[in-house]
């Protein structure tokens, strides 16, 4: 509720969200996007906003870069990165955050890239404008990026425009975009999402290496449980633009509390269940636009109660494991 | 909101149902039932043009000579990476696009590309269902018209059809009376998916051709059409042909898979066969890039490194050995073929045919048509006579 006392304490965390709701706005309709998601993520750590299509997952990311439309989109609550207050911050201290502290990467890696110019001239470029070292060190940096990345030829492809690569080197040359200034937090939204199995393990297991190397923190968008266990410290389920359950992979997996997700992870499915009836979740996703002021998930749940009307509480398992459901209580 | 989106699939089939359908679940029937669908030989290359001139400089592969077939009441679960020809084939079985090479030959009757008449009852008796719920139905029409679209041009009557239309939507899990007159921009993606089943479904087809019909729905979306799918095989004893990317759900929903990769089938076999013995190099790379699902055994290698080649000029020899840890020097050369797997039996009676060298003669042995549940690989490392008798072993 109240902003505590920024920083201080034994560990500080390096993301802290507090109440960050996020509305869209047109004439006729207004989209709840976000409502009221508060989390921490200490340095170093990796999680996953898991969720379906328009839970408000990538809103989410986005809004703690604050890269969501200014004119039509709505953002309150707190966030803070390293200490500062990003709601408060200029356009231009904001754009320096964005490339030195904050690295991003998306589904889609056109859109990270420039089409005009080559992919080793736009990694330079970077360097050279945040970190202000000449051409030839950010050139030679840019070469061991994209050696880090596992690009075959880097010096080659150096000089390649980014459509005159594959599928996953474009990826690659993404994240090595994103890694050129050392970040200390990664925003990944859905970066493998658009990629073929073979190559889906490849960039996954390239993150996680880098992660642990680097030392950066995460935070991972994915609508994908199997890609979430691959690489979650922690997992955050998100539906109707809250997080309904936040805790440790391991945890969520075996332990799943919420009634959403454990329905996620029933109709997840693998081959064991074969020959026997999927346990869906029936009806669809909630309207964004008509949000229920209690449970979002009520609706679809088959333990509802009237108690579900009212906004249900977020409750603590263990310091770890939260749960936002009546039944927890 | 979303009516009873479970898996209800309790309509009546009433008059004219029996379709000459016969009856399902005979998937794993044995493999004395004639093929319903039987390919052979398919092949599409599209040209790629290039230059001033325009000329054709190159060639995609796209389907480079498939063999398969379908039995009555299988499903039959098409799994490959994007460009490995899955969907081009799927066109190419419907008759959207059209073969360079290859049979096709329908519950017993070869179909012919240019005589009107026949495909038009072969596309009455096949049917598609899309990736894109929203672009496979025309915006315009509320979706009750777009279900009765196919039966009058068929010559059923307006009334009838109109009947038919609302037996469908309780079929597929859809309340009539909430949806009919709703357009498609008004339904989410599942129900959208579940109209285009209707549709699909409208003109009694005895086959259904699932072009990666689930794959953009969600998870919790996703499983409520697998399992209206499964319960309408049942009910009105369809057959399958069930292309994903996803191979969680082509072993969920398939009696018999088939791989492919850069237009060619490198395995084919029971679902048992295929995800707990498989022969093939990929096909075990494809199945170990599935994330593990559990946080204490995480993958720690990947199966493969770099992206899949172009299909445009595919390697020669086995298209795979680029990226194959096993490819040996008759691996560039030779081209293998569809073959049983070595020391065959693989648990499903595989039938042992071909013998050392039979693949060789491609017209004269049945080797490669009657292959019934058998298990068979396109590798020179696996199969029993892959061809050339180059292979070691």
């Amino acid at each position: 509720m109240h902003n505590p006392a920024h920083a201080g304490t034994a560990r500080s965390p390096l993301v802290r969200a507090e109440d960050v709701t996020v509305r869209f706005e047109s004439r006729d309709a207004t989209v709840q996007a976000v409502n009221s998601v508060s989390f921490t993520l200490d340095p170093g750590e990796v999680l996953c906003i898991l969720g379906e299509s328009g839970s408000g997952k990538s809103v989410t990311l986005r809004a703690l870069m604050r890269l969501l439309p200014p004119r039509r989109s709505f953002l309150t609550g707190r966030i803070e990165i390293g200490g500062r207050d990003v709601l408060a911050m200029s356009e231009r201290a904001l754009a320096d955050l964005r490339g030195t502290e904050v690295g991003m990467i998306f589904q889609e890696p056109m859109v990270a890239f420039d089409p005009v110019y080559s992919v080793g001239r736009q990694i330079t470029e970077t360097i050279v404008r945040h970190e202000g070292v000449g051409r030839p060190e950010a050139t030679r940096r840019a070469l061991d990026l994209l050696e880090r990345v596992r690009i075959p030829s880097p010096a080659r492809r150096l000089r390649a425009y980014p459509h005159e690569l594959s599928g996953g080197m474009r990826q690659r040359a993404m994240i090595a975009l994103a890694l050129s200034c050392r970040p200390s937090l990664l925003l990944a939204d859905e970066p493998t999402t658009a990629l073929d199995a073979t190559v889906q393990i490849q960039i996954l297991l390239l993150l996680r290496e880098l992660q642990r190397e680097l030392g950066m923190a995460v935070i991972f968008v994915t609508h994908d449980v199997g890609v979430a266990v691959e690489i979650a410290d922690r997992i955050a389920v998100m539906y109707g633009g809250r997080f309904v359950e936040t805790g440790p992979v391991g945890q969520i997996m075996r332990d799943p509390r919420h009634p959403y997700t454990r329905g996620l992870l029933t109709s997840t499915v693998h081959g064991s269940l074969r020959g026997t009836l999927l346990e869906a979740i029936p009806g669809s996703p909630p309207d964004m636009t008509r949000l229920p002021p209690g449970c979002a998930f009520a609706p679809r749940c088959r333990y509802a109660e009237p108690r579900c009307e009212a906004p249900p509480p977020a409750v603590d398992l263990s310091p770890r494991h939260m749960v936002r459901c009546v039944r927890a209580a | 909101m979303s009516g009873g989106a479970d898996t209800r699939a309790g309509g009546t089939r009433s008059e004219g149902a029996q379709g000459a359908g016969p009856q399902g679940g005979g998937a794993r029937s044995g493999s004395a039932a004639p093929p319903l669908l039987e390919v052979r030989d398919l092949r599409k290359h599209f040209p790629v043009r290039g230059g001033i001139l325009n000329r054709t400089v190159a060639w995609v592969k796209a389907v480079d000579d498939v063999d398969l077939h379908v039995r009555p009441g299988e499903v039959l679960g098409i799994v490959g990476e994007s460009g490995c020809g899955k969907s081009t084939t799927a066109r190419l079985l419907m008759h959207l696009i059209r073969a360079d090479a290859g049979r096709v030959t329908f519950d017993g009757a070869l179909v012919q590309a240019d005589d009107a008449a026949g495909l038009r009852e072969v596309r009455r008796q096949m049917q598609m269902v899309f990736q894109d719920s929203y672009s496979s139905l025309n915006p315009r029409l509320p979706i009750e018209e777009t279900i009765m679209f196919g039966p009058k041009v068929h010559g059923v009557s307006a009334g009838a059809a109109r009947e038919r239309a609302r037996e469908l939507f309780t079929l597929v899990g859809l309340d009539p009376a909430q949806f009919i007159r709703r357009y498609p921009h008004e339904l989410s993606g599942g129900q959208r998916q579940r109209v285009n089943i209707a549709r699909a479904l409208a003109l009694e087809p005895r086959l259904l051709i699932l072009d990666e019909a689930v794959s953009a729905l969600d998870k919790s979306v996703e499983a409520q059409v697998l399992n209206l799918l499964l319960a309408l095989r049942r009910e009105l004893g369809l057959t399958y042909v069930f292309i994903s990317h996803d191979l969680n759900v082509v072993q969920y929903m398939s009696d018999r898979v088939l791989v492919m990769y850069l237009g060619k089938v490198v395995e084919i076999g029971p679902t048992a066969d295929i995800y707990e013995r498989m022969q093939h190099p990929y096909t075990e790379a494809l199945l170990s890039a599935m994330p593990s699902m559990d946080p204490d055994r995480r993958t720690e290698r990947p199966p493969l490194t770099g992206d899949p080649p172009n299909p445009i000029n595919p390697p020669p020899g086995c298209r795979f050995h680029t990226r194959c840890r096993f490819a040996d020097d008759v691996c560039r050369r030779a081209e293998p073929r569809l073959a049983p797997v070595q020391g065959a039996g693989g648990g499903t009676g595989g039938d042992g045919r071909g013998g050392r060298d039979g693949g060789n003669d491609r017209n004269g042995g049945n080797g490669r048509n009657d292959t019934g549940g058998s298990h068979l690989v396109a590798c020179h490392m696996r199969a029993v006579g892959s061809g050339h008798g180059l292979a070691p072993g």
